[in-house]
């Protein structure tokens, strides 16, 4: 049977999909953990964690215990936690099921999380549109308050700490860690530079820690089963299960919670049913919008993050974009590209410059308008917003799949130049 | 000037703020909540309020796309255009709406019924075609469901 054990984030969800309330959540050992943790050193849960090998989920793939061992423990004064639930990478939407589905996860996994590193301030940074999710978190922050899971002297641990909920404004970079700070402090949400890393100086100068929904949402688990546990999750060397997506002209779009380290073709072809009728699959972007280009070849590519870059390209979210082959591989990137340039933030020449630059050559490519050297323009900006060039991975991200696309998909890009517009229109 | 309601939400906001700018983004959403948009002198108030210059609050303001400076309509209508919704027809979407309302994209209708904007990605990707009115979102969308969707808010065309 399929239960806690083989998929501990989604199996307690309810199948008409309301938020689980804190009598439900409870009854099926919801917040046993947090009274486990409480009794634990902060330190302790630090390591469990570690040892769990809980990568980061928000698409970097940091180890969480590691993060948190960056904080300074001696240091008195506040500390800050702080849930990145901005969710905006495109082709991303797994935290939204976990805000919706389990709130009280999160807020458990949240309470241990500060624990670990003595935070007694939290907030979820939540994006505006995740309004569902927005009423269902307040309901379920004012729940625990009422039980007294949060506020002062939790479980009569002598730790107290409080969870806020703000819900921003909009724009794709509030979700990079530091411009989320600048948009908490109620700034212009530019990043900032590193170092200082926030763990050592965030929030108002002080010590904080982001973590992804995903990522928080496992800490309880972790703590309630252990890290050997955890571990046996996965099908890989990362712990734990991954809640994988798929979207776009698949039978059956949607997300599940597999073993960490499930091969993509497994993803593609079994829970998401394959392609749709008539159609072939052309490429699946893996893990958002910022990730290179794999295509059916990489079928036996276990997700998880170490072998996702060996194949050259992110796990990022874990989260795909199936393309197929009726549609236009100039279009798909042009898309992309005018993503990124309209989120650009605008604080670094190279990404503010060059990405509408880009944004526009790929528009004259498809629409027929195309100049010679416009190819060598693309790659120009490949090298020019690459790692290290820019403030923030933002431009990189964006420069991800327009590589790999330029390699890829070469002949369809030479086809629109010598015919003068898009060969797929026709369709 | 502010109005009451507003003078009371936004002193709440900054309750909870460890410094009067933090509460700045929380402080002009409760000017649009009550306006639908925040006007030059809702904003030169906000800004008294929060002890920051009018050009500092507005530096703010203008950084995020959902905190409107311009007027809106009655009803805001966030149609997604990224990757996933543009490969499964937002073309098409987007195509009947500008013709109902009889605007292009980022326009507001003649009535005042109906501002249309693009939005990035809303986090809805298997539920592909999406937009969200007023805060709702709506999934699987067809040109002929985004006529009902417009009924279902008040358009009588
Ligand atoms: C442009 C940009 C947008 C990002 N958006 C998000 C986001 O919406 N959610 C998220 O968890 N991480 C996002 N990240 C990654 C965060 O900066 C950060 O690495 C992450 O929240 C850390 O959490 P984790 O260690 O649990 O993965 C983004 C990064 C960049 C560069
Ligand atoms: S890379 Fe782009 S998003 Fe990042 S800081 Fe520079 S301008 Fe802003």
């Amino acid at each position: 049977m399929e239960g806690l054990n083989e998929k501990p984030l989604t199996a307690l969800m309810r199948p008409d999909k309301a938020a689980l309330s804190l009598a439900e959540y409870e009854r099926a050992g919801g917040y046993q953990a947090l009274r486990k943790a409480l009794k634990l050193a902060p330190v302790e849960i630090q390591r469990v964690v570690k040892e769990s090998n809980l990568r980061g989920r928000g698409g970097a793939g940091f180890n969480t215990g590691m993060k948190w061992s960056f904080v300074p423990m001696d240091s008195d004064g506040t500390k800050y936690l702080i849930a990145n639930a901005d969710e905006m990478e495109p082709g991303t939407f797994k935290d939204r099921m976990l805000l919706e589905g389990n709130p009280h996860q999160l807020i458990e996994g949240m309470i241990i999380s500060a624990f670990a590193i003595v935070a007694t301030e939290a907030y979820i940074f939540l994006r505006w549109e995740y309004a569902l999710a927005s009423e269902r978190m307040s309901k379920a922050l004012s729940e625990a308050r009422a039980k007294g899971y949060l506020g002062r002297d939790i479980f009569s641990s002598g730790f107290s700490l409080d969870i806020k909920l703000h819900v921003s404004a909009g724009r794709y970079i509030c979700g990079e860690e530091t411009a989320l700070l600048n948009a908490l402090e109620g700034r212009r949400a530019v990043p900032r530079a590193k170092p200082p890393f926030p763990q050592v100086s965030g929030l108002w100068g002080r010590p904080t820690v982001v973590n992804n929904v995903e990522t928080l949402s496992n800490v309880p688990h972790i703590i309630a089963n252990g890290d050997e546990w955890y571990r046996g999750l996965s099908r890989s060397k990362d712990g734990g299960t991954k809640i994988y997506g798929v979207s776009g002209k698949v039978k059956r779009p949607g997300l599940w919670e597999l073993p960490m380290g499930t091969t993509i073709g497994e993803i593609l072809e079994e829970h998401a049913g394959g392609m749709r009728e008539g159609l072939k699959l052309r490429c699946l972007i893996p893990g958002g919008a910022s990730t290179e280009f794999l295509t059916e070849e990489h079928y036996s590519v276990k997700m998880d993050f170490d072998s996702v870059m060996e194949a050259g390209s992110r796990m990022g979210t874990g989260t795909m974009i199936a393309v197929d082959d009726k549609t236009c591989p100039v279009g798909v990137l042009r898309n992309l590209e005018q993503f990124f340039a309209q989120e650009s933030c605008g604080w670094c020449t190279p990404c503010r410059e060059g990405l509408p630059w880009v944004e526009k050559t790929l528009s004259a490519i498809e629409e027929g308008r195309a100049k010679p050297g416009d190819l060598e323009v693309l790659e120009m900006h490949g090298t020019s917003l690459w790692i290290g060039r820019t403030y923030c991975a933002l431009a990189p991200g964006a420069m991800e799949p327009l590589r790999s696309g330029l390699k890829l998909f070469r002949s369809d890009f030479e086809r629109h130049i010598k015919e003068k517009g898009c060969p797929y229109k026709a369709h | 000037m502010l109005s009451h309601e507003e003078k009371i939400e936004i002193e709440e906001e900054l309750k909870g703020a460890p410094f009067k700018r933090a509460a700045s983004i929380d402080a002009l959403k409760v000017v649009q909540r009550h306006r639908g948009w925040v006007d030059d002198q809702g904003l030169k108030d906000v800004a008294v309020m929060l002890e920051m210059t009018p050009s500092e609050l507005d530096s703010v303001a203008t950084f995020y796309n959902l905190i409107f400076r311009r007027p809106v309509g009655s009803h805001v209508i966030l149609v997604c255009n990224t990757i996933t919704c543009w490969m499964m027809g937002c073309d098409s979407l987007l195509k009947r709406l500008t013709e109902r309302l009889g605007v292009p994209l980022g326009a507001t209708s003649a009535d005042g019924g109906f501002t249309l904007l693009p939005v990035p990605c809303l986090g809805a990707c298997d539920q592909s075609p999406v937009m969200m009115v007023d805060g709702k979102l709506y999934g699987g969308l067809t040109p002929e469901k985004v006529d009902e969707v417009l009924k279902e808010h008040g358009w009588k065309g």
